[in-house]
């Protein structure tokens, strides 16, 4: 009788662990200059967050959810904060924090870029739609092998796993919030004349920022997540209190993480969703003041949101 | 009117390569074979026309006809598979991109049936697209948006956003957005097809309304033959691709040369699409003296005719009678009666027939006053009959009485 242990004549471990191994020596300079980035601008975050007092803090977190979302949600994130500090966790849930507002800086960099890049070649998408497939469909932890071999272990390499990990979501809604702008809009574009990188900033990326919002809180969620299972490659944060409890079997510990992890996830969670609502007044003129901003012009909302109060 | 626009043999076959098809549709064959044989869906099969500056040229045709790729076409929304788009006589097929945009830019501007504004941009801002576009700086712009509006009468609603309005005034938007980067050519595609019928009569007013002092070069497609004709200079009627009648609103019901135009005529009123100088009388002159001449109808010599005098003023009226006592020598003047009615010639026969009086004559002139020609009943009655044909003579009791 054959045996399927006798079928196993591939050492494909082997073959694996050798390539790892060539690669992280190799190639060392291009994982040195990955880390580089991520390292500083986790560190800034890091020290930022736990350098604000925890009452303005609060305050800040307040204003923020009060001015994007709504004065429940604002209200919600304000308590959250202060049972985690009431629970003993806070500094590790800061940590955690600096984790998740990095993984949002580089994700929104690679995604958004990237998405659009997808949004307008098919031949693009076509490489970059089964990698998606692939990445948000394997367990997060299995993220943590190739890291380790590649970035070894800490903060910092978790925080390379966490943006592989959240990542996907932005690439794909932001590419599917271009493909759903409407064929008439952008052929009004065309029609007047707009250039390619026009009809992009003045049609598609608009159309598709409520899209892409959604992504993004898909993206928060997901670094939420990998912020807490990077702690099993010696991340710091919320996740290493519950892998902690697990370790030493206090139940407590662990649980004083999990509720802490809940919370923190919940408040990211109804912030970022109301992002992607669609239309509030308030939230719009805001959204694209930004917008704007960014874009490098002086916005006109000001002037039209005072001009429309005053015919009211 | 010059020429502003002129479509030679345009065609647009939609697949991947149309080689076949075109070869196809050379020795003669039509939409449904070519799409049986190749799988290639004739837009556009040898469309030629020609649009005169200041026109509003109608394309009319039901859905998949081709009217849409036809005005996609002009400003290259669609690439055309052969032809030539002559806009001033140039041909626009060959431009390369930078040129096309150039183009778009500044010479054709387009109105799309469902509005198309940007819902994130207060109307102000959409108003003044066209010219962000183009690189106009924001004070000029913003200067000219406001002008824009104001001709569309939008001003009030300046900055506030699209979705406050009501479909007719974001239509308005939309115009005004088209208006404003001052371009001749204006591509309508089925601008008022998406408004409720009451707002579509509106913004047909106000169009004509504004086609009065702005004379823009207008390509209006639309799919209702009612609003062609009361918008359209010039209407052309597409059907499988192709160009089946072109011609002036009137012509087109007076003769619609197919059974497919016909079908549309059948339900139009004549009434309001023809005036009281087409379906005159121009009569001759059958008697006079020296002071006046008698203008009337050998053929009918129991009408009335006219008297007019040197400057071809009507001095009055004469029934059959009267006419034959001139005839035998009576002066004119005391047979005279004032017993007419006089229209313009380009009354509508709907208000014609308004100023219609029993036993009174009328008599069709011109804006200064001169006297065009006669009208019985019986030719407006012929005109507004619904199976288009000249009007004929119809014998009805009392219609000279």
């Amino acid at each position: 009788m054959l045996d399927a242990d006798d079928l196993a004549i591939f050492p494909v471990d082997q073959w694996i662990a050798d390539a790892v191994q060539w690669v992280a020596l190799h190639l060392r300079p291009l994982f040195i200059a990955i880390k580089w980035p991520v390292e500083n601008l986790l560190s800034f975050n890091d020290y930022i967050l736990h350098e604000i007092p925890f009452p303005i803090f609060v305050v800040l977190v307040f204003l923020t959810a009060y001015r994007l979302a709504s004065i429940g949600i604002a209200v919600f994130s304000a308590i959250s904060l202060v049972v985690i500090a009431a629970i003993g966790v806070w500094t590790e849930a800061m940590t955690t924090l600096s984790l998740i507002t990095t993984a949002i800086v580089f994700c929104t960099a690679i995604g958004v870029p990237t998405g659009i890049w997808c949004a307008r070649n098919d031949k693009v998408w076509s490489v970059v739609r089964p990698v998606l497939d692939i990445m948000q469909t394997t367990p997060t932890f299995v993220y943590l092998v190739p890291v380790v071999m590649l970035f070894g272990v800490g903060t910092v390499p978790g925080e390379v796993a966490v943006v592989t990990a959240a990542a996907p979501p932005l690439i794909r809604f932001t590419n599917l919030g271009i493909r759903m702008v409407e064929q008439e809009m952008v052929e009004a574009g065309l029609a007047f004349g707009a250039d390619k990188h026009q009809l992009l900033w003045e049609i598609q990326l608009p159309l598709a920022i409520p899209t892409i919002l959604g992504g993004l809180n898909q993206t928060v969620l997901t670094a939420m997540v990998m912020s807490v299972v990077v702690a099993m490659i010696g991340a710091e944060g919320l996740g290493l209190v519950v892998l902690q409890g697990l370790g030493r079997l206090d139940v407590g510990r662990a649980a004083v993480g999990g509720i802490a992890i809940v919370l923190l996830a919940m408040m990211l969670d109804r912030i970022t969703q109301q992002l992607a609502q669609p239309t509030g007044r308030k939230r719009r003129s805001v959204l694209h003041y930004l917008f704007n901003l960014f874009k490098g012009e002086r916005s006109h909302e000001a002037i039209a949101t005072t001009a429309a109060n005053h015919t009211h | 009117m010059t020429e502003r626009l002129r479509v030679e043999n345009l065609y647009k076959i939609f697949a991947p390569s149309p080689t076949r098809a075109m070869t196809l549709l050379a020795t003669g064959a039509d939409k449904a074979r070519v799409l049986a044989e190749t799988d290639a869906v004739v837009g556009l099969n040898n469309v030629s026309l020609s649009v005169p500056s200041g026109a509003i040229y109608m394309v009319m045709g039901l859905s998949g006809s081709g009217k849409s790729t036809l005005a996609r076409c002009i400003n290259r929304l669609n690439e055309p598979t052969a032809g030539k788009i002559l806009l001033d006589d140039i041909d626009i097929v060959p431009l390369r991109e930078d040129a096309l945009r150039e183009l778009r830019r500044t010479r054709i501007s387009m109105v799309f049936q469902h509005f198309a504004l940007l819902p994130n941009k207060s109307v102000i801002e959409n108003a003044e697209f066209g010219l962000k576009l183009r690189g106009v700086s924001a004070a000029q712009r913003r200067r000219r948006a406001e002008e824009v509006l104001a001709i569309v009468g939008l001003a009030k609603w300046a900055y506030h956003r699209p979705h406050e309005l009501s479909g007719g005034m974001r239509q308005r938007v939309g115009l005004a957005r088209a208006l404003a980067t001052d371009a001749d050519v204006l591509i309508m595609d089925e601008a008022f097809s998406a408004l409720d019928p009451l707002i579509r009569t509106e913004m047909q007013d106000e169009l004509l309304r504004l086609q009065h002092t702005l004379k823009k070069t207008i390509l209006f497609i639309t799919h209702d033959f009612q609003e062609a004709l009361k918008l359209g200079t010039r209407i052309a009627i597409m059907s499988e691709g192709e160009l089946v009648r072109e011609g002036t609103p009137q012509s087109i019901v007076l003769e619609p040369g197919s059974d497919y135009v016909a079908a549309f005529t059948r339900e139009v009123d004549r009434s309001r699409l023809f005036d009281a100088r087409s379906v005159m009388r121009t009569g001759s002159t059958v008697s006079g003296d020296g002071s006046a001449r008698i203008v009337g109808d050998a053929e009918h010599p129991e009408a009335m005719s006219f008297a007019v005098d040197a400057s071809n003023r009507i001095v009055g009226c004469l029934d059959a009678a009267a006419l034959q006592q001139v005839k035998a020598g009576k002066p004119v003047d005391a047979l005279l009666t004032r017993d007419f009615v006089a229209v313009s010639g380009t009354t509508k026969l709907v208000d014609v027939a308004g100023l219609y009086q029993s036993g009174k004559a009328m008599a069709v002139i011109d804006e200064d006053g001169c006297f065009l020609g006669m009208l019985e009943p019986e030719h407006i009655l012929g005109r507004i009959a619904s199976a288009a044909r000249s009007p004929a003579p119809v014998s009805m009791g009392g219609q000279n009485a």
